[in-house]
């Protein structure tokens, strides 16, 4: 393998010398449009406020200042929305896990009676549903409008990761273990707990993972369903801050509006930097796990 | 008696499968409870609907909503902006995913071709709200980064999240800056899986880099991208909310309201419940059609197809 690497570099024409010399070239290119937007953020998070506001900072910080994160981190604000959105990713993954991996098992069984029907069942809704208006009615109906509920049970259903994990439990889990464990006298249930879900251990790590990222950096389901900023969580704190500008007002009572006005570029920088963080430092570290789960979900099945 | 029989039939049969039924049983109640209740709930589209009345007893006006929506301005300047948007977002987004891919293939494998990788995809795990507070900071006429950048050169930049001209621009390049490195791993899996004889073959036939990459790489990839031109098709209509509702502002609507923020709008905070659900039935019948149309389209033509 090794002598076949080099006999082909040795090989190498002028034009693939050309060709070579472009791809790289475009792959700095490429690396850079997506890194300095990320840099930029970084280091106007620590700038002067001044330099931010006047647009001076441009490739390093200018004057490094740590008022932004000294105001925001006295929001009080903030930490109500990071609480809550800690509480509902936590729960969230937990009412996942809960109701789409049975699924995915129980679907991927054969031989069930009834199973045509099932299968469409949990097909429909992947090309049809109510839309939205008819479901927030429906939330309301429930009285789950402004609860902590909604943000974790009603939609914790997730046809695509039924199909994802029911794809794992047909492909990676030996049908001959089920012959055996039924010799051994276990039931479908005893089964599913004692020998599959063990084994199952990285499509679960997938799914946490996946549905962790979605569920914090979600906004959609709290700027319908909840009213009370008590429980919105962080995603609405932050657009509070950065799409409706809200520092100015909220955030600084008592100082000058002119002081106010000084700060709030600053603390829009400092509100992407807290907000991102967590996922962010996690994700290099978890990031073949997330391929993996593409490559899953991407078996047709 | 043979009735009977078969009656029995279906309940030991039943009886048999009952621990799978009971695994089934939670994902089971929430979509009857929270998906198929609101699809019932599409009835109220062809309703003048009260809260008192509910979904049964609401007076029924028929196809009224739709006439009303059809015939008023709002719907093509709607349609318009939803295909603009869609359309645009699939010439680019399509692509350019695709053609990352062939570009990362041709590295050597090593650290430096991972670490690439994790660098392209990382905007991916970036909140919606962070990326158009992002966009909003960065284009801002007085302070953003891009008219200090301009500056550099001279130039001055208008105020861009005004223009109705820019929005559609804006909103797709923000886009791609976000997912398009995530979009190309599924391809970059597919090409990894090439038998490398293909390539040793065609190193032999003396092909150069390129003649590779046009004859061998692109050819593979083709199954994969059906299926994704396909899922594509079917979200034209479904232009996302979250996205296009943060970055919208007044003086930009004309080209930014499109069909789902339309219906947030005048349903959710206008109340007009009816009418918005019928645009929001609209909006998802046209979108099963097009499913449809294009996995016949594409299965005939090369055999790809989703169901």
């Amino acid at each position: 393998m090794k002598q076949a690497k080099t006999a082909r570099r040795i090989k190498k024409s002028r034009e693939d010398k050309i060709f070579d010399g472009i791809v790289y070239t475009i792959i700095i290119i490429l690396m850079i449009i997506v890194l300095y937007p990320l840099y930029f953020v970084v280091i106007a998070s620590i700038s002067d406020p001044n330099a931010v506001n006047l647009g001076e900072v441009m490739f390093w910080p200018k004057g490094l200042s740590l008022e932004g994160y000294e105001t925001l981190l006295q929001n009080e604000e903030l930490w109500i929305g990071y609480r809550n959105t800690v509480l509902y990713t936590v729960c969230g993954v937990g009412t996942c896990l809960l109701v789409n991996i049975p699924a995915g098992f129980a679907l991927s069984r054969k031989n069930i009676y009834g199973g045509k029907l099932i299968r469409a069942y949990y097909m429909i809704p992947m090309f049809f549903g109510g839309g939205l208006i008819p479901t927030y009615i429906n939330i309301r109906n429930f009285g789950l409008y402004d609860t902590i509920w909604v943000m974790f049970v009603p939609f914790a259903v997730s046809i695509y990761y039924i199909i994802v994990s029911r794809t794992y439990f047909r492909t990676s889990i030996p049908e001959e273990l089920w012959d055996s464990a039924q010799i051994d006298g276990a039931g479908t249930l005893g089964y599913f707990f004692k020998i599959v879900l063990p084994l199952a251990k990285p499509i679960i790590a997938v799914i946490a993972l996946w549905f962790a990222v979605q569920q914090w950096n979600s906004y959609f389901g709290a700027l319908i369903y909840l009213h009370d900023k008590e429980l919105q969580p962080l995603q609405l704190f932050i657009r509070r801050i950065l799409i409706q500008n809200q520092t100015a007002s909220s955030m600084l009572s008592g100082t000058a509006a002119a002081e106010a006005r000084r700060l709030s570029e600053l603390i829009k920088y400092t509100t992407i930097i807290v907000g991102s963080l967590p996922v962010m430092c996690l994700y290099p570290f978890v990031q073949k796990y997330f391929n993996k789960g593409i490559m899953v979900g991407s078996l047709k099945g | 008696m043979a009735k009977q029989k078969k009656g029995k039939g279906v309940l030991k049969k039943l009886n048999k499968n009952k621990e799978i039924y009971l695994l089934l049983l939670p994902s089971f109640v929430l979509l009857l409870l929270f998906i198929y209740i609101p699809m019932y709930g599409v009835v109220m589209a062809f309703q003048d609907y009260n809260y008192v009345d509910g979904f049964f007893k609401s007076p029924w006006v028929g196809f009224q909503w739709f006439i009303e929506f059809f015939e008023s301005w709002r719907f093509w300047r709607l349609l318009r902006n939803t295909l603009v948007l869609s359309l645009y977002s699939i010439a680019l987004g399509f692509p350019i995913p695709i053609i990352l891919a062939l570009i990362c293939n041709q590295m050597r494998e090593g650290r430096f071709k991972k670490y690439f990788q994790t660098v392209m995809s990382l905007p991916h795990f970036i909140s919606t709200v962070v990326l158009c507070g992002m966009v909003i900071l960065f284009l801002s006429p007085s302070s953003g980064i891009f008219s200090a950048l301009a500056g550099l050169f001279g130039a001055e930049l208008p105020n861009l999240m005004g223009s109705t001209k820019a929005f559609p621009t804006i909103y797709v390049v923000s886009g791609l800056w976000q997912n398009a490195g995530w979009d190309s791993i599924l391809y970059i899996a597919a090409l990894s899986s090439v038998d490398p004889t293909l390539y040793e073959a065609a190193t032999m036939d003396g092909a150069s880099k390129f003649q590779k990459l046009l004859h061998i790489d692109i050819p593979m990839l083709v199954p994969t991208m059906s299926i994704q031109f396909i899922l594509r098709m079917g979200s034209i209509l479904g232009v996302g909310f979250e996205k296009v509702y943060l970055l919208q502002n007044n003086l930009n609507r004309p080209t930014s309201e499109v069909i789902s923020t339309y219906v947030y709008q005048l349903g959710i905070l206008g109340g007009q419940q009816s009418q918005a659900a019928a645009i929001g039935l609209f909006n998802t019948v046209v979108s099963l059609a097009l499913v449809l149309t294009v996995n016949k389209i594409s299965d005939r033509m090369t055999g790809n197809a989703l169901m």
